[in-house]
Order: C-alpha cells, then sequence, then structure tokens
C-alpha cells in the first residue's frame, strides 16, 4: 500500500502547490492592478482617508477637505469642497465619495491623496515620526482673472466654452464650460449627494452640465477655420502674400456639382485678396483655396495646427476632425469649417496661439508644477514645442490679416485700447439642412506694445435665445474674448 | 534494535519506528512558538486598530498557552511516540485564525451589519471544546483499530449527518447552499463530523473489500477493469455525492466525500484504473448537475467572471439569482495585499462582509500578512497533510493506513477547495478553512481529526514490546532499566 501513497502525497503537494502559484499570481503578478481598480472601494477609502492636496491658482487653493461624521458604513473621513465649484469644473473636475473622480482630481490623484510613489520616502520618515500622511497640491497654469471673465461672459450668454493659451508657453490661462455643475454639490455619500448627482446627467438635464465642451465636444469651426486654410495657401506657396489678389470667380461653382458655394451676402470677393477675403469673410475665395490645394495637403496643414489627435494637457482632449478621402466640393467645403470638420474650442485656440507665437505651436498644459506636501517641487511642467504649422515669416502674414479682421472687419467688437488685437469670426451651421442655431465663434490673440504675444483665445457660444440673424462670431463671441484678453493684459501689469 | 527484528513491518514500513525518540520535547518547543505568534500578532493588531496592547493580551494569551499545554501533557502522557508537528501546527494554525476573527470584529464595518462583533471569544470557546474532543479521543481511543469494529455503525452514522440539513425545520438554507443545521440557537455544519466518520467507514470496508476490488479484475488498454458488481459500493458513494450536490447545492462537500473515497480505494487496491473512474464520474456527476442547478451555474459565473458578478449585484439586480460581490471583494483584498500586506489590523477585508470570518478568513491573511503569509500558511496546511501521509506510511495495519490517509486526503481537498475558491482558481463553495475559520464545527471536528492521526501515529512509532524474555538470559542481565 505504500506506492500509492507516495503518489497521494505528492498529489497533495500538488494541490498546495497550485494554490502557491494561485496566490503568487493575485498577490504578485496581477497585484497591482487589483489593487488599483477604481471599482475596489480601497481607493476611495485612501482617497478620503486624509485631507486631500489642493489645486492651486494663482497662489491660492480652488478646492478644500472637510471633515465629515463617520461611522460603520460611512467609513470616509474627509469629502471634497470646491470655491466657485461651477467656474473651476472644467479644470478640477471632481472627486466624489460616491462617483469617483475625474480629470485633475483622478490624473495627479496620488499626488493629492499622498500615495504616489514620488512621496514615498517622504510617506515612510512620516510613519517612523508618527506624523499623518498628507497630500501635495497640483499648481496649475490658470489665470483667474481671464477665467472670471470667460465664466462670466459665457454664463451671460448662454452655453459655450472658452480656451485661453499663452502663445509663447502653451500654458492654458483659462478653461471655461457652460453651464457647469458644482462638483461640491455631489462630493459626499449622502442621499443629498445622489440626488444632485442625478440631477446631473444627461439624461436628466439635456443641457449636459457635465460636459466638458472646453476640452470635450467638438463644433463645427466655420469661418474660424479659415485661418488654418490661408495657412495652408501661404505654407504651400498657393499665394505668397496677404495682398495679391486671388484666382477667385463669383459666383465660383463647385468642382464636380452644379452648385455655387454662397457667401454669407453680398461680398466683394471676385479676385479679392486673401486679406479682403479674411476681414468680410469670403466662403468662395477659401473654398476654392481648399480645393486647389486638395484634401491631402489640407489634411497635412490640419495635422501640423494639432487636428485628428486627442491632446493631454494632461486632462485629454477628444481630436478635432479633418476627414481624408474627400473630394473636391467636400474638401472645399471642409475649408471653411463645414462638412466633417469639427474642432474643440482648445484646438481653434491652439490655432490662434500658433499663429501669434510666429508659427510655433506650444504643447497646451495646464499643471505647471506638483508638489510635495512640504511644497517643494517633485514635477515642473517644461514648455514643450508641438510642431510648426507655419514659417515666422507665413505666421506675420497672417497676424497682419487677422488684425485686420479686427481693426476694420468682423472682428470690431474684440478691439483693445492700446491693444494690437488680431482675430477671426466665425458662425458655423449645423443640423440637418442646417435647421438648428448656428454656433458663433471668435479666435484671437493679442499683442502688446514690446511685440510679444501673451494671450491667444478661441471662444463658441451656442446662444438658444439669440435669432439666427443675431448670431455672428463678431456679435456673440468677441466680446467675450475680449474681456478673457483684457483680464489676462491687467494681470501681467 | 533493528526492524528486521519485527517482521510485520520490515517490508512496509520505510522509517526506522521501533526505538525512534519520542520527540516530546520538540512538540513542547515548538508549542511554545506556536503560542507566542498568535500572541504577537494579537498585540499587533490592537496597535495597529486602537493604538494600545488590547486588554484581553493576558487573558487571551494564557488562555490558548493552557489550551496547548494540556493538549501537550495529554499527548505526552496517552500517546507519547505520537508526531511532534501536528499539534503545534495545529495550534498555530488555531491560534493565528482567532487573531483575525478578533481583528474583524473590531471592524466598524461588521459591526453595523452584525456579521461580527463578538465572534472571537466565541471561537475561543469552541477552541475550548476541540482541544477537549482532542483529548477525549486520546484517553478513549487507545488504539485506532478498535474502530475497525464500527465500520456499518460509522456508515449509518455519516448517512445520517449528512442528510441532517434536508430534515425541515433543521436545515439552514444560508446564500443558497444547505449545508447547517440550527440546533438552540447555534449553526451546526455536520458535514464536518461526517468527514471522519465517513473515513473510519470507507477505511472498514475497503480494508475488508480491497483483495476482491483489486484482484478480480479484466485486463483491457493497459488498465485492469474492475468486474460490474465490484463498481457497486463505488457508485453508491458517487451517488450520494451527486444527492448532496442536488439537495445541498454544495459543490465543495461533494467534491470532498467523493474525492476521499477514490483516494482511499485507489491506496487500498493499487489500482490506477480507480483513479481514471473517479475523475470520469465526478467530471460527469459535476456537469450533468450544473446544467440545471442555477446554484452552483452562478457560482461558475461568478468564479469566470467576478467583476461582472460585483456589478449585477451593485446594481441590485433581481433575476432569483443571488449575485454576490464577495469573490471580486475577496480578490481585491488579496491584490490590494500585495507581497508583504498591508500589516495586520491594518487592511480593509471587512469590505467581503459576509462570511469575511469564516468563508473569507483567508482573505484577511492575505492582504494583512500579504504573499509572504499566504504562502506561509499554505505551507503549514501542507506540512499537516503531508505528516498526516507520512502517519499512513509508518502505520503498520492497512486500517490504519486507510484511515490516515483518508483523513489527511480530506483534508488536503478541503483546504484546496477552500482557499482556490477564495483565490479564485476554483468556483466559490460554502466550507471552511480547517482551524483558522470562525464556526464551532469545524474547529471541533478539525481537532477531533487530529486527534485521530495522532492516536495512528502514535501507534505507529511505538516500539514494539520486546520480545520474550529467555529465562536463561535473564540470569546474566544485572543491569536494568
Amino acid at each position: 500500500m505504500n506506492k500509492p501513497l507516495r503518489r497521494i502525497a505528492i498529489f497533495c503537494g500538488i494541490l498546495i502547490l497550485a494554490l502557491l502559484i494561485r496566490s503568487n499570481w493575485i498577490q504578485y503578478v496581477k497585484a497591482d492592478s487589483l489593487r488599483n481598480d477604481p471599482d475596489n472601494r480601497r481607493v476611495t477609502i485612501a482617497r478620503y482617508s486624509t485631507p486631500r492636496g489642493d489645486i492651486i491658482v494663482d497662489g491660492s487653493p480652488i478646492t478644500g477637505s472637510k471633515e465629515v461624521k463617520t461611522n460603520g458604513l460611512n467609513d470616509l473621513k474627509y469629502k471634497r469642497v470646491y470655491k466657485d465649484g461651477p467656474m473651476w469644473a472644467p479644470v478640477t473636475g471632481f472627486a466624489s465619495q460616491s462617483f469617483g473622480a475625474t480629470q485633475l482630481e483622478n490624473i495627479d490623484d496620488g499626488i493629492l491623496t499622498g500615495n504616489d510613489d514620488r512621496l514615498f520616502f517622504r510617506n515612510t520618515l512620516d510613519m517612523i515620526t508618527g506624523k499623518p500622511k498628507q497630500g501635495g497640491n497640483v499648481v496649475t497654469t490658470l489665470n483667474s482673472a481671464a477665467q472670471k471673465a470667460a465664466y462670466n461672459g459665457l454664463k451671460r450668454r448662454g452655453k459655450g466654452a472658452v480656451v485661453a493659451l499663452e502663445p509663447s508657453t502653451g500654458k492654458i490661462l483659462a478653461l471655461a464650460s457652460y453651464p457647469s455643475y458644482d462638483p461640491s454639490s455631489f462630493a459626499g455619500n449622502t442621499n443629498d449627494d445622489a440626488k444632485a448627482w442625478n440631477k446631473l446627467q444627461k439624461k436628466n438635464n439635456p443641457d449636459d452640465p457635465m460636459l466638458n465642451r472646453a476640452l470635450r465636444e467638438t463644433y463645427p469651426p466655420g469661418s474660424t477655420f479659415k485661418v488654418v486654410t490661408a495657412a495652408a495657401a501661404l505654407e504651400y506657396g498657393l499665394y505668397t502674400s496677404a495682398d495679391q489678389s486671388t484666382d477667385s470667380p463669383l459666383p465660383w461653382i463647385m468642382p464636380g456639382t452644379t452648385t455655387p458655394l454662397r457667401n454669407d451676402g453680398d461680398l466683394p470677393c471676385e479676385n479679392a485678396s486673401m486679406r479682403e477675403a479674411l476681414r468680410v469673410s469670403c466662403n468662395t475665395v477659401f473654398g476654392k483655396i481648399g480645393s486647389d490645394l486638395g484634401n491631402e495637403k489640407m489634411l497635412e496643414q490640419a495635422k501640423k495646427f494639432g487636428f485628428t489627435q486627442e491632446h493631454f494637457t494632461p486632462v485629454r482632449a477628444n481630436a478635432s476632425v479633418f476627414s481624408d478621402d474627400m473630394n473636391k466640393s467636400q474638401t472645399a467645403l471642409s475649408s471653411i469649417g463645414q462638412f466633417n470638420t469639427a474642432a474643440t474650442p482648445l484646438q481653434m485656440a491652439m490655432v490662434a496661439a500658433a499663429i501669434a507665437n510666429d508659427g510655433r505651436l506650444m504643447k497646451p498644459y495646464m499643471v505647471d508644477k506638483l508638489q510635495s506636501p512640504s511644497l517643494d517641487t517633485i514635477e515642473q511642467t517644461q514648455p514643450e514645442e508641438l510642431s510648426r504649422p507655419l514659417s515666422s515669416k507665413n505666421a506675420q502674414i497672417l497676424q497682419s490679416m487677422m488684425e485686420t479682421v479686427v481693426k476694420d472687419g468682423t472682428g470690431k467688437n474684440a478691439q483693445i485700447n492700446g491693444v494690437t488685437v488680431g482675430g477671426k469670426t466665425g458662425t458655423a451651421q449645423h443640423g440637418v439642412d442646417n435647421s438648428e442655431k448656428p454656433y458663433a465663434w471668435f479666435i484671437s490673440y493679442a499683442k502688446t506694445s514690446d511685440g510679444s504675444s501673451p494671450v491667444a483665445v478661441a471662444v463658441v457660444v451656442e446662444d438658444e435665445n439669440a435669432n439666427r440673424s443675431d448670431i455672428s462670431g463678431g456679435g456673440l463671441a468677441a466680446p467675450i474674448a475680449k474681456d478673457v484678453m483684457e483680464a489676462v493684459i491687467n494681470s501681467r501689469k | 534494535m533493528s526492524s528486521t527484528t519485527n517482521p510485520s513491518t520490515h517490508h512496509t514500513s520505510t522509517i526506522g519506528a521501533i526505538g525512534a525518540p519520542s520527540r516530546r520535547n520538540t512538540e513542547l518547543a515548538l508549542l511554545v512558538f506556536a503560542v507566542a505568534i498568535p500572541v504577537f500578532a494579537y498585540a499587533n493588531v490592537g496597535l495597529a486598530i486602537n493604538n494600545e496592547v488590547p486588554a484581553g493580551l493576558l487573558s487571551y494569551g494564557l488562555g490558548l498557552g493552557l489550551l496547548a499545554g494540556v493538549a501537550h501533557l495529554v499527548v505526552r502522557k496517552f500517546a507519547p511516540y505520537a508526531d511532534p508537528l501536528l499539534l503545534p501546527l495545529a495550534t498555530l494554525l488555531n491560534g493565528l485564525g482567532l487573531v483575525a476573527i478578533w481583528r474583524l470584529d473590531q471592524s466598524k464595518l461588521l459591526q453595523a451589519i452584525r456579521q461580527a462583533g463578538t465572534a472571537a471569544p466565541r471561537q475561543l470557546m469552541y477552541t475550548a471544546l476541540g482541544i477537549a474532543l482532542f483529548v477525549g479521543v486520546l484517553l478513549l481511543l487507545k488504539d485506532h483499530r478498535v474502530l475497525q469494529r464500527y465500520t456499518y455503525i460509522s456508515m449509518v452514522g455519516a448517512l445520517i449527518l449528512l442528510l441532517l440539513p434536508l430534515v425541515p425545520g433543521l436545515g439552514q438554507d444560508i446564500y443558497g447552499a444547505k449545508i447547517w443545521i440550527s440546533v438552540a440557537g447555534f449553526s451546526i455544519q455536520p458535514g464536518e463530523f461526517a468527514k471522519i466518520v465517513l473515513a473510519v467507514f470507507f477505511a472498514g470496508y475497503l480494508m475488508v473489500k480491497r483483495d476482491a476490488l483489486a484482484l478480480a479484475s479484466r485486463r483491457f488498454m493497459g488498465m485492469y477493469l474492475p468486474r460490474g458488481r465490484d463498481l457497486g459500493p463505488i457508485l453508491v458513494v458517487w451517488a450520494i455525492s451527486i444527492l448532496i450536490l442536488v439537495f445541498e447545492t454544495d459543490l465543495g462537500t461533494s467534491l470532498l466525500f467523493f474525492g476521499m473515497f477514490v483516494i482511499m480505494l485507489y491506496v487500498a487496491t493499487e489500482r490506477t484504473s480507480w483513479i481514471v473512474f473517479g475523475l470520469l464520474m465526478s467530471a460527469a456527476g459535476a456537469i450533468g448537475v450544473a446544467s440545471f442547478e442555477s446554484h452552483i451555474q452562478t457560482r461558475v459565473q461568478a468564479w469566470l467572471d467576478p467583476m461582472r458578478e460585483y456589478q449585477l449585484s451593485r446594481q441590485g439586480v433581481k433575476d432569483g439569482i443571488i449575485h454576490s460581490e464577495q469573490a471580486m471583494q475577496a480578490l481585491w483584498a488579496f491584490g490590494s495585499g500585495g507581497t508583504l500586506g498591508s500589516g495586520l489590523g491594518q487592511g480593509h477585508s471587512d469590505l467581503i462582509r459576509f462570511a469575511a470570518n469564516s468563508d473569507f478568513i483567508l482573505a484577511t491573511f492575505g492582504e494583512e500578512l500579504g504573499l509572504a503569509g499566504i504562502m506561509a500558511i499554505l505551507l503549514i496546511y501542507g506540512l499537516i497533510v503531508e505528516r498526516g501521509i507520512r502517519t499512513a506510511l509508518a502505520a503498520r495495519d492497512p486500517f490504519g493506513k486507510l484511515l490516515a490517509v483518508g483523513l489527511s486526503g480530506a483534508f488536503a481537498l478541503q483546504v484546496f477547495v477552500v482557499a482556490g475558491g477564495v483565490m479564485g482558481l476554483i468556483p466559490l463553495t460554502g466550507m471552511t478553512m480547517p482551524f483558522m475559520a470562525y464556526g464551532g464545527s469545524s474547529v471541533i471536528a478539525n481537532w477531533a481529526l487530529i486527534g485521530v492521526l495522532l492516536r495512528i501515529s502514535d501507534t505507529a512509532r511505538r516500539p514494539a514490546p520486546a520480545p520474550a524474555s529467555n529465562p536463561d538470559a535473564e540470569m546474566t542481565q544485572v543491569v536494568r532499566p
């Protein structure tokens, strides 16, 4: 009987071995993914067991932590509170005991909770000296005056979004979306929090206040896209100056169709120079430029400005769209910001910023640095060049065209005393047969007397209350852009 | 003396059983550690949770030490040649289990949902009862071969124990598995006791029938096929296992009993064909029953995709099936523990909620002691199993061999089924981790199991009685001990 006994001994050994291998699998190989699984409540417990670090704008925190009562079923000690929550929500995102965390609150969660590996040494030291764990801070690039101007401007006008950038670095100065939500309202885990959360969901609220329109919504950019088309014309040598006449018949029948491309009104567009065409916003001129250059070159130019890719600021921004495999007429429509072309407000701000920065597109970012609990810098973001969509000479030609638009064209509402402003309006049609109210766009930059450009801005307004004819980028969006640019310039003085 | 002086053992025993030292002092030294480690762990939990050494430390340490001491003294007196490792290993697991149960008692979450609070003192009481039964086994059972006489009584007893949970008014349905009975406010798992009684029956039965089962067979494709009529017993046991599976809906218990029988049948007959038959029959049975039993289907689904089950449970989906987040919660507990664990008292295994301190106790160790702790615990279980099988190797009588391997094999299967279920290696079943899990039946029955194993190993390692003395030699042997 001993031979089978030995075999049974080996069999039992194999059973134990299988358990040992399994425990190595889940506790070593899979440990990290299980530990950091957002559904694993330990993640939430760690997040709220100590006061969270803060998100900082202009040296003062826009977030805070509040101690709440705990019991057996609610083991979370602190909840997040926000100052001016709705205004800053597109930047901070939210950190809710019941509904997880998004955007900066999620991306830099490790620093804010103090669990980041880079804080390991410090945490170990704290553990030995018996100090409680603390979270670090996230210092943003935002400018509170510009943010306020952007948010209040949108609030007056209705739905929309504003993005302001510092062209020379890519710093995000303002990032506003309206309607917005107060992340404080559902930060806890009571019934009231759940009710507030449900009210904000898209299915219960058609305005979709939790949508970050500045980064996550793409709109047809309309005429503001004409600056991209103008840049392509200059870069590919179709035209070499702002003031030479273009080869633009009027009316212009789109190639392969019998349909003329219409201008918005009776405009002096026949063989107009690009400066003139941009000033009055000729569809025919820029549509034909796009059609002449072709789909490939237009797409190439759009890509250089950052279209067709997601951007991480570090909060993700959706990719803006410029299609490939279009025929000539579709390319013409796309080149005036219609057809499939769609852009996030961030994307259009990047276009304006690249032109203002003499053709160098900087990677947009909103986190200046991460700080340890003792305010040492753990990580400092360095400005980074993303691409060169156009040469500095061509950028300056484009600047002079955009300055004409503001000086005596459709963008007069953005003029600022003593400051050179360049811009472009846009009114984008959308909906089936253009049945819905158009979007009003304005992109612009400001230039101070020393020639440097402190701010580029993109504004989009979806206004349900305005009359159709009233909606034009110059009337609705330009005044908001002006306020934001003024706020940035004043805060630099 | 050499083993050749005892012709009855020299061909069956590979160890020098004769004249072996008793190793009682080794056992005592190991017991000191087995008590000291849980006492330190207990202090550790108290310091981590309440920032102070727990008030009960002294009484708890003394209690465990006293129980271990009594057990040791009884072994020293009544089973002096018993295996020296089994008692300390069981004591260590029991002590660590008590610490984890006390630790979960401190959980505010479990207190709020009334899943724990005063379990540790009860478990200490169960431990005392278990050790009392252990002592009782050693005192009353002078020789394990006595149990042979009760072969068929054991069969009846085991059947009654197995059927008790099905008696209306007595049986309890907890989370779908019907393996409990309720007596005077106490929940009892008769299956835990049936395990031992059934091993006695199988050992007695197979010892008598093994020759018939082994020799009367035909050879077919390199395997010995048993005769049709000899298939009878295995078919009966298989049918009973299937009935358990169907009526008590418990895969673990069913697997345990059938597996134990196949192991013992294989050892008794030395025929590999029985293993093949056993595997085929259990596979057929499990698949057959799972095809219509929704409770078992749910368990399998929870095993294949624990995340989905977690979400269904969270959303409160009501489709006639109880969706449980336990499987996923247990995985998170293990994963969050990582290599070294969060430290005793600093994990969140209470999130498992229901049965956190019984079926899922291993997850608490996984999270708080990490991979290192789990491997140590699994190796301790492995050692108990292998010491049990070593006892079987050393035993000189076939009944003892069969009983020892049956009990050890059942113990191994139980550890595998429970730990494998909790760690997501196999579907979850409603059994408890021997010695560690909260629950009277489990602790008491397993202490009795260790008692029986110690009795067999004492008999096996005891020096054979000296040969009858030669009257002539007597004259010359002056010095006698």
